[in-house]
């Protein structure tokens, strides 16, 4: 009896403090919508804020309390969005699934070099010294900060240039913020054709630079059937909306700064 | 001779003074100038020439309305053959003025000795003078010397510190010019009502003390300071603080505390300019390093590409691995000998392959040496950290805008960690963050 008399204490207070517990649960019970539950359920989960909300809880609370649209979330594409808008009992509005592109064409054998860099592996930091060691001062400096941004794995540096896996971006943003020279942009994933070159320069002292960008020869601009090429000074730019990909300019580029894109489907339907 | 006075913390570093004796030598006219329309901190000019135009020494080629601006004059008679925008060490571009010398260098016209009634017309005088701070950092000297009225200001403090490796060029200007120094001091505390004035030189130059010390002898007011050689001895808030023991809070300037600080040289420029009325269009450049054959100082028109420099000095007697535009500690590395000499310009070193490289960086040991040398008393290796991690919020909180990039921290690390360049990606990613 003597050695059963602990057991049946612990046994006793137990059993006390496992009723008021599930006493507590029920009366302190914080409601969360069942809805936000399963909506949370789909989300891809990477919390990378896409989205513009704090992450994938936020969201599904967003999207509950009729903050954020079905569709809201890019990462998840349009699978995504159609299991929320029918957990939320909505018709989902297409998504245009959308993906990342390096504007620069400056690998090391097109652009010349200015100086040596040593220092901090940071895009940042050598862009501060005269502009960064390649030749262009508006091109990739391919230290690697939009690798490291992304959470996808979908950026590598090659032959010093970023490069977008394009199966692998979620279009979540991040590279963008992250580079200094702002040569990432966000494009619709069917537009296949893009200049691959920010510098505003005149054609001579691009030449001069890097053999593959953009010279403002104007030729694309002339040939393209749609318009949808214009000049912003002597740098050309495709318009992704009206861009009809029929690869008419790719042929006449004299410097080869206009590249096509083969864009897998993302795992959409 | 007083006690010799210092701060806490800085570093040990090599004085190789190599220069010191060597006289000053006038380089000649350069074929060609570039000039730059910033060479201040402030608004950059604009250009009042066009391509094709004829100018002549000391005539005004940029100018800027903003109070926080100094106007740039053409160094050379010739004519203007282009105006293009060119890359600047912050990466940015700014317009720059190509004159063709007709090595005539004949003066402009319109200039004459300055005459001034008062502070306001002198401040004027000043600032069309185009002087900027010419110890390195090229703070316009009119905005200095206006300071807001409720700051009262009693003492002037002329820097002759020169704390970092190699550069010479104020030691040379206080033996050859010390006249003009004394003029300069004496014109500023008539007009500025300055109730001290302490010239700060370190006490690796005693011969420039003597010199000083010797002509301040009848002045009541003016005194020499013997400082200890420390780097960075010559930084503002060290120099203030050794000088007069005053504290510059974080992120206030010398005025708050009472205080001026300002070069040698450009007070010797004041006296000289008052003289003879020309502005701002030469510089005395200390020209050494490793890889250079006959190390001097020279008097450089502003605007002479470093090629032509370093070939006025005998080129060079090896390959030079790096070029770097002031002292080894914070200048900064040029990429092309087609860079111009600008109006902060003090030294231009040039190093081969055995002292420039950078070594490589290791993992931190935690041992705090940069800690104990850095002279604001930040901690350097947790902003190092903060950096690596892109902490901003723990950025602010180890105050990394109190930085002066002096350094120090950079020296003394055994792990070779480039802290200095982390500092400075630190605060441009702030500046990033806080433009958003």
């Amino acid at each position: 009896m003597e050695l059963l008399m602990p057991a049946y204490i612990i046994g006793g207070l137990g059993i006390v403090f496992g009723l008021g517990l599930a006493y507590a649960s029920k009366v302190f019970e914080v409601k969360v919508d069942e809805k936000v539950m399963r909506v949370r359920e789909v989300l891809p989960g990477a919390n990378c804020g896409a989205c513009g909300q704090t992450g994938c809880d936020g969201f599904a609370e967003g999207v509950v309390g009729g903050t954020c649209a079905a569709n809201g979330c890019p990462v998840g594409g349009a699978q995504v969005a159609a299991q929320i808008a029918s957990i939320m009992g909505v018709e989902a509005a297409s998504l245009e699934s959308k993906v990342a592109r390096v504007m620069c064409n400056g690998t090391f054998s097109n652009c010349s070099s200015k100086f040596q860099y040593s220092g901090i592996e940071d895009c940042t930091a050598a862009a501060n010294l005269f502009g960064g060691p390649s030749a262009c001062s508006y091109g990739c400096v391919g230290m690697g900060n939009c690798v490291r941004a992304c959470a996808f794995g979908a950026i590598v540096v090659e032959h010093g240039v970023a490069k977008v896996i394009q199966s692998k971006c979620t279009s979540c943003g991040k590279c963008i913020q992250s580079c200094p020279k702002k040569i990432i942009t966000m494009v619709p994933a069917s537009n296949e054709y893009a200049v691959r070159c920010m510098s505003p320069d005149k054609g001579n002292i691009v030449r001069k630079n890097c053999t593959a960008g953009c010279i403002g020869c104007a030729k694309c601009s002339k040939v393209c059937p749609v318009n949808a090429i214009k000049m912003k000074g002597a740098l050309a730019e495709i318009d992704p909306q009206t861009c009809i990909n029929c690869g008419e300019c790719i042929k006449v580029c004299p410097t080869g700064s206009i590249n096509r894109y083969f864009c897998e489907q993302q795992s959409i339907d | 001779m007083f006690p010799r006075k210092g701060f806490k913390g800085g570093a040990a570093v090599p004085h190789r003074k190599n220069t010191a004796e060597i006289e000053t030598v006038s380089m000649g006219i350069p074929q060609k100038v570039a000039i730059p329309m910033s060479q201040h901190i402030g608004a950059p000019c604009e250009t009042v020439v066009k391509k094709g135009d004829f100018v002549k020494v000391g005539q005004i080629i940029g100018d800027s309305s903003a109070f926080v601006s100094s106007p740039v004059h053409a160094s050379v008679s010739g004519t203007v053959v282009e105006i293009s925008p060119r890359l600047f060490a912050g990466g940015s571009q700014v317009l720059t003025v190509e004159i063709e010398s007709d090595g005539k260098q004949e003066i402009y016209e319109d200039i004459k000795p300055p005459k001034y009634a008062n502070q306001k017309e002198f401040l004027e005088m000043i600032r069309k003078s185009g002087l900027v701070g010419l110890g390195g950092a090229g703070f316009p000297a009119h905005v200095k010397l206006s300071p807001p009225p409720d700051k009262k200001i009693d003492t002037l403090i002329i820097n002759g510190a020169e704390c970092e490796p190699y550069i010479t060029s104020d030691y040379r200007e206080i033996l050859e010019n010390s006249w003009n120094i004394l003029c300069g001091i004496e014109i500023l505390m008539e007009l500025m009502s300055f109730k001290d004035v302490w010239i700060g030189i370190e006490d690796n130059k005693p011969e420039a003390i003597r010199i000083l010390s010797e002509m301040a002898d009848n002045h009541d007011n003016i005194n020499v300071v013997n400082l200890k050689s420390r780097y960075p001895q010559g930084a503002e808030k060290m120099l203030i603080y050794a000088v007069t023991g005053r504290k510059v809070p974080p992120g206030k300037l010398p005025a708050d505390v009472g205080v001026i600080v300002m070069n040698v040289n450009s007070v010797s420029f004041i006296a000289e300019h008052i003289k003879t009325g020309i502005p701002l269009v030469k510089k005395k450049v200390t020209v050494d390093g490793s890889a250079v054959k006959n190390p001097s100082n020279v008097e450089v028109l502003i605007g002479t590409p470093l090629e032509e420099v370093f070939n006025y000095c005998g080129g060079f007697k090896s390959e030079p691995a790096k070029i770097l535009m002031g002292g080894p500690m914070m200048g900064i590395a040029q990429y092309s000998l087609q860079n111009s000499v600008v109006k902060q310009t003090n030294a231009l070193l040039a190093f081969d392959e055995s002292e420039a490289t950078l070594p490589k960086e290791s993992v931190c040991i935690r041992c705090g040496k940069c800690v104990e040398a850095c002279p604001m008393n930040l901690i350097p290796l947790s902003i190092n950290q903060g950096v690596s991690n892109q902490n901003l919020e723990s950025l602010k909180k180890y105050h990394i805008n109190d930085c002066i990039e002096c350094g120090c921290c950079s020296y003394v690390c055994p792990a070779k960690r480039y802290l200095v360049q982390s500092m400075r990606l630190g605060k441009t990613m702030l500046r990033n963050a806080a433009g958003k």
